[in-house]
């Protein structure tokens, strides 16, 4: 039996990353918002890793931070060991990564969906979407509440359809046995959404107690940490905990090598695609024979409990082979399994089907993030459910909804990646996926998103007005360092040569000196009399706009051209098989995507640039 | 939009040829490639529809000297600043010409593009624009055959080569950057410096198979030269097998350049006969004299005709003293006449010679072997890969410049995050031959590579 419920503006299917992301950033521009969760005790949960930011994905969560996002306050909040990844590998690939606390990440994402107003959780399955004439309508729960929405936003992770493989043995759940939702990914079919199947995985968490860190390399957080949230204060940051390292052997690869035969993976039980990114244990020993020894680490899910999550060992062995295997590892010799490792299987949408506002083409008001969308991480779906829920938002009030290019950020490359090229593979963000990554830095997300997150309204006046004080500030030193010349001295020459840098026999501009790749900003200081003491942020953007100035005007430069393109809009009803001169293949292709621009269509492989010259002539002849 | 060039002019002989220059950068290009004879003269003030008589450049190589007329935004064909350069014809000149452009800047024109830019600039009708798009098609597919071709052929073996190499190291650096967290180990700059001089060598020589390609397609520059009557004119006609010169014995009767193709062997020669070097009082003659002293400078290769019935000369020993360091073949012909001359002396400078009778055309096998030799195309693998065309050659130099880039960036000590960039645009150049892409390629060598993940 169906029954009325109230009407909301929005429906989120799932809090995860993603669904709170959208959830918050819908109910803060003033949209009535409904969080449906099939258990509200996994608000935000972290079923894999505890663990936020990472190599590229340190840079994702600046950026949600920057646009008004609250991830980057939660890994503030919740962290409970922090590193500064690639250090010393150059500033564009400096990633923030945090070990966080499972729990109080959970608790309090919750506990802020629950303060914001206009935002309601329910405790729901969402079994059917309904659209007319090409809208969304409402959505109904499994117990038969019709809700009547203007916008749905499908963040359904890992759980529709989940099924859950250990050795010979599967059943139908989600991560972390909640109920698997089964009903819904028919409705979506029916709207016309191409379904697919993915497969990922997660490791096996044991008892603290079983441990034996003694003999274990230990790694410790970063002495001066530096916060996700450019709102969090420096001040008071400190790491909880340690993690540590541990490696397999021979042994270990013996005793997986010998039950290959009861890994679902090989034994074809699993149809859906894997991830590259993220193999399991024993595709790692199969695939590369050669490595003697694989590395793991032993990271602490949070300080009130005694599990330890043990990163790099993710597999769908069964549990009796699992314990055995572990076991070989030095440290783990007296090991208990309190979690086994699992492969999860899933359904997720042909990301092709959506626009670069995460809208879907086939249903007006219909979005989609993160798992749903074919990628992986909390990082990624946290960014593409903030996308969905401003565009949500701007649906309704009939305002252009926002895109985001691959010049602006990591954000609009995930985004502009996953609609052009599709993925065949659960995608994750990396910092070789951008082509602009030397503008594109985790430092800097503020200077290129805080505008527009202000625009958009979720970044508050006050904060605004920071960000452009800090500008200024950057602006003046520049200036200044641009300006100020720096006489040859004994003390100075002595530096310099001991860095292996050439010595200076007339005066030199500061900003010259800088820019040699063995100097740094700081070296200067007793050489600079006229200089202030500034805030680390405003050092740091002072250094880097001085050392890579050419490369960034490079870039720049090709930022322009692709701009450029990205403002010759192609209309999505186009049927390219009309346009006289293109290719076959390119016709194919360009029907597929529907590109917005002809920049995005120079981005599909098999498109030609005689074809684009082909467009930019048809373009110009309309 | 880029600022592109192209020869203008059809890619034949002919007695000029013209290289358009087409953009908003086509002042700046001129600037740098053509040198007006009145020093006064600048480019860039230069008005609409005026020309100006000068020298065109390569760098600081003079390579030619043409006429350069300039026509300015919107007046012009494509609507932008176009600069029109008339040189001498001939494919080889108009080629060295154009690529002195791309060296100062300019892109290579897709085919129509010309049309397209006229097009897109409001100068052509819409009828007009639909035959540009047959154009465009037409280029694109025949971009689209020749790429294919390439792709069983060893031109493509050899760019995948350098590719998989750049794409290595970019996997590696990508890898280690990307995945901090694994044991992957980091290359160190001595390993990235000698990988990069290894790309740099091996896109070096593959740029230089252009050249080769050239003599290859238009034959070897050969000038046969010598003194007055020793048989010169004779010599070429045994390897045309019809009288072209006039032959009398008579000296000074060859009094201009004559020149002719003839299949040596597996060798296309072009061969040019010169007058005959003397001091001469007849005006006519001595242009001819003047001439072939020019020839010698320009030659790939030089045969050397003696006359083996007579004492050698002053002017045999100017020729001999004027030929040291080229590639000479000496010939000592008329040796059915008999044996007068020294050819120990000759041997000393220009190296071992090769006796012939271009009359009777005794010993013309042993030379056509020598010829062989000397450009050792008895060894010359043709499968091993040449450049085909200005815009693949394009594409290599592009890659080559990044590469050197590079390397000088490992030297001063950068980051890596920086290098990975310049990498990129070397390896999108590479790519742009095969049509792949940079990101995709990168994450799957990172992917097919190394074991990394959690």
């Amino acid at each position: 039996m169906n029954y009325e419920m109230e009407n909301y503006d929005i429906a989120i299917v799932g809090a995860g990353h993603a669904g709170v992301e959208a959830a918050l950033a819908a109910a803060r521009l003033g949209c009535k918002t409904a969080l449906f969760t099939i258990s509200l005790d996994t608000i935000a949960n972290m079923p894999c890793n505890p663990s936020i930011g990472g190599t590229a994905k340190g840079h994702l969560v600046r950026e949600i931070d920057a646009l008004g996002g609250e991830m980057g306050r939660a890994a503030d909040a919740c962290f409970i060991q922090s590193r500064m990844l690639n250090a010393g590998k150059g500033p564009a690939v400096h990633s923030l990564r945090v070990q966080a606390d499972r729990m109080k990440y959970h608790a309090y994402m919750k506990k802020i969906c629950e303060d914001t107003p206009l935002l309601d959780i329910k405790q729901a399955e969402i079994t059917e979407v309904r659209a007319e004439n090409g809208r969304v309508t409402e959505v109904v729960t499994k117990l038969g509440a019709v809700y009547k929405v203007c916008a749905v936003v499908l963040a359904t992770g890992t759980y529709l359809r989940g099924l859950i493989h250990i050795g010979e043995t599967s059943y139908e759940s989600g991560a972390d046995n909640v109920i698997a939702p089964v009903r819904l990914t028919e409705s979506l079919k029916a709207l016309g959404l191409p379904m697919r199947r993915f497969k990922t995985g997660t490791p096996a968490r044991v008892h603290k107690r079983s441990i034996n860190f003694e003999i274990l390399e230990k790694q410790e957080g970063d002495s001066n940490i530096q916060p996700f949230s450019f709102e969090t204060n420096r001040e008071g940051l400190e790491n909880k905990v340690s993690c540590y390292i541990a490696y397999t052997n021979d042994e270990t690869h013996k005793v997986i090598l010998e039950n290959l035969h009861r890994s679902p993976l090989y034994s074809g039980k699993i149809e859906g695609v894997g991830p590259r990114y993220c193999p399991s244990i024993e595709d790692k020993i199969v695939r590369f024979s050669e490595k003697p020894r694989h590395q793991l680490f032993i990271e602490p899910m949070g300080l009130d409990t005694d599990e330890y999550y043990l990163q790099g060992m993710s597999s769908s062995l069964p549990e009796d082979v699992q314990l055995k295997f572990l076991r070989t590892i030095k440290g783990l010799e007296n090991v208990e399994i309190m979690r086994p490792a699992y492969a999860i299987e899933y359904d997720c949408v042909d990301p092709l089907a959506m626009r670069h506002t995460l809208e879907m083409k086939a249903v007006k008001g219909l979005f989609g993030a993160g798992q749903f969308n074919g990628t992986s991480g909390y990082e990624e779906a946290a960014a593409q459910g903030l996308i969905a829920g401003i565009n949500a938002v701007k649906l309704i009030k009939g305002e252009e909804m926002i895109t985001l290019d691959r010049a602006s950020s990591y954000i609009g490359t995930l985004i502009d990646d996953l609609v052009t090229k599709g993925c065949s593979d659960p995608y994750r963000m990396m910092t070789s996926r951008s082509e602009y990554r030397l503008v594109l830095r985790q430092d800097n997300a503020d200077e290129r998103l805080t505008e527009i997150g202000h625009e958009i309204g979720l970044i508050s006046d006050e904060r605004y007005e920071e960000f452009l004080k800090k500008e200024e500030m950057i602006k003046d030193e520049l200036y200044r360092v641009t300006k100020t010349t720096i006489r040859p001295s004994e003390e100075l020459n002595e530096l310099l040569v001991s860095r292996g840098t050439s010595p200076i026999t007339t005066g030199v501009r500061l900003s010259d000196l800088i820019r040699r790749p063995q100097m740094f900003y700081a070296d200067f200081a007793p050489f600079d009399k006229k200089r202030e003491d500034l805030p680390y942020e405003i050092k740091e953007q002072v250094e880097l706009k001085i050392k890579y100035d050419g490369y960034i005007a490079k870039q720049n430069e090709q930022i322009e051209q692709m701009r450029k393109l990205e403002k010759k809009a192609l209309p999505e009803d186009l049927d390219y098989s009309q346009i006289r001169g293109l290719r076959l293949e390119a016709i194919e292709k360009l029907n597929k995507v529907k590109p917005h621009s002809v920049a995005q269509a120079g981005r599909i492989s098999g498109v030609s640039p005689a074809d684009i010259s082909v467009l930019l002539v048809w373009l110009s002849g309309r | 939009m880029s600022t592109v060039a192209a020869i203008s002019t059809p890619l034949s002989e002919g007695g000029i040829a013209v290289i358009r220059i087409s953009g908003d950068k086509a002042f700046s290009v001129a600037e740098k490639v053509f040198r007006p004879v009145s020093s006064d003269k600048k480019i860039s003030e230069m008005k609409g529809y005026t020309c100006a008589f000068g020298k065109i450049f390569m760098g600081d190589e003079e390579i030619d000297e043409g006429v350069l007329t300039v026509f300015r935004a919107p007046k012009s064909y494509t609507g932008e600043d176009v600069i029109e350069i008339s040189c001498h014809g001939g494919v080889f000149v108009a080629k060295k010409v154009l690529s002195a452009t791309i060296k100062a800047g300019c892109e290579i024109a897709a085919a129509g593009e010309f049309t397209k830019r006229a097009f897109l600039n409001g100068k052509l009708s819409l009828t007009e624009a639909e035959s540009v798009i047959d154009i465009i098609s037409a280029g694109g597919e025949q971009a689209r055959k020749a790429a294919v071709s390439a792709k069983e052929g060893a031109l493509y073996k050899r760019i995948s080569y350098v590719k998989d190499k750049i794409l290595k190291i970019l996997g590696e650096l990508s890898a280690w950057v990307d995945y901090p967290e694994e044991d992957i180990m980091e290359l160190t700059p001595e390993e990235l410096s000698s990988a990069l001089c290894n790309i740099h060598e091996e896109l070096l020589s593959l740029s230089k198979t252009y050249d080769n390609g050239r003599v290859l397609r238009n034959g070897i520059d050969t000038a046969i030269v010598g003194r007055a009557n020793v048989g010169k004119s004779t010599l070429m006609n045994r390897f045309l097998g019809f009288d072209r010169s006039i032959v009398t014995d008579i000296e000074g009767t060859t009094r201009d350049i004559v020149e002719e193709t003839a299949m040596v062997g597996d060798i296309l020669l072009k061969l040019s006969d010169t007058a005959g070097i003397r001091e001469t009082g007849d005006v006519v003659e001595s242009i001819g004299v003047e001439r072939s002293i020019k020839k010698l400078s320009e030659a790939d290769l030089v045969l050397a005709v003696f006359d083996s019935s007579e004492k050698l000369s002053d002017e045999d020993e100017k020729i001999i003293e004027k030929l040291e360091g080229k590639k000479v073949i000496p010939i000592i012909n008329k040796c059915e006449k008999g044996n007068e001359i020294d050819i120990e002396k000759i041997e000393n400078v220009l190296g071992k010679s090769v006796s012939i009778s271009a009359k009777t055309g005794e010993g013309i096998d042993n030379l056509e072997k020598k010829i062989s030799e000397i450009f050792s195309f008895g060894t010359i693998d043709y499968s091993s890969g040449m450049i085909a065309n200005e815009r693949q050659k394009n594409c290599v130099d592009k890659a080559l410049l990044s590469i050197s880039e590079a390397v000088s960036l490992v030297e001063s000590g950068e980051t890596f995050d920086a290098l990975t960039v310049v990498l990129d645009e070397a390896l999108s150049a590479v790519l742009e031959l095969s049509g792949e892409r940079v990101t995709e390629a990168v994450v799957d060598e990172v992917f097919s590579h190394f074991c990394v993940g959690k």
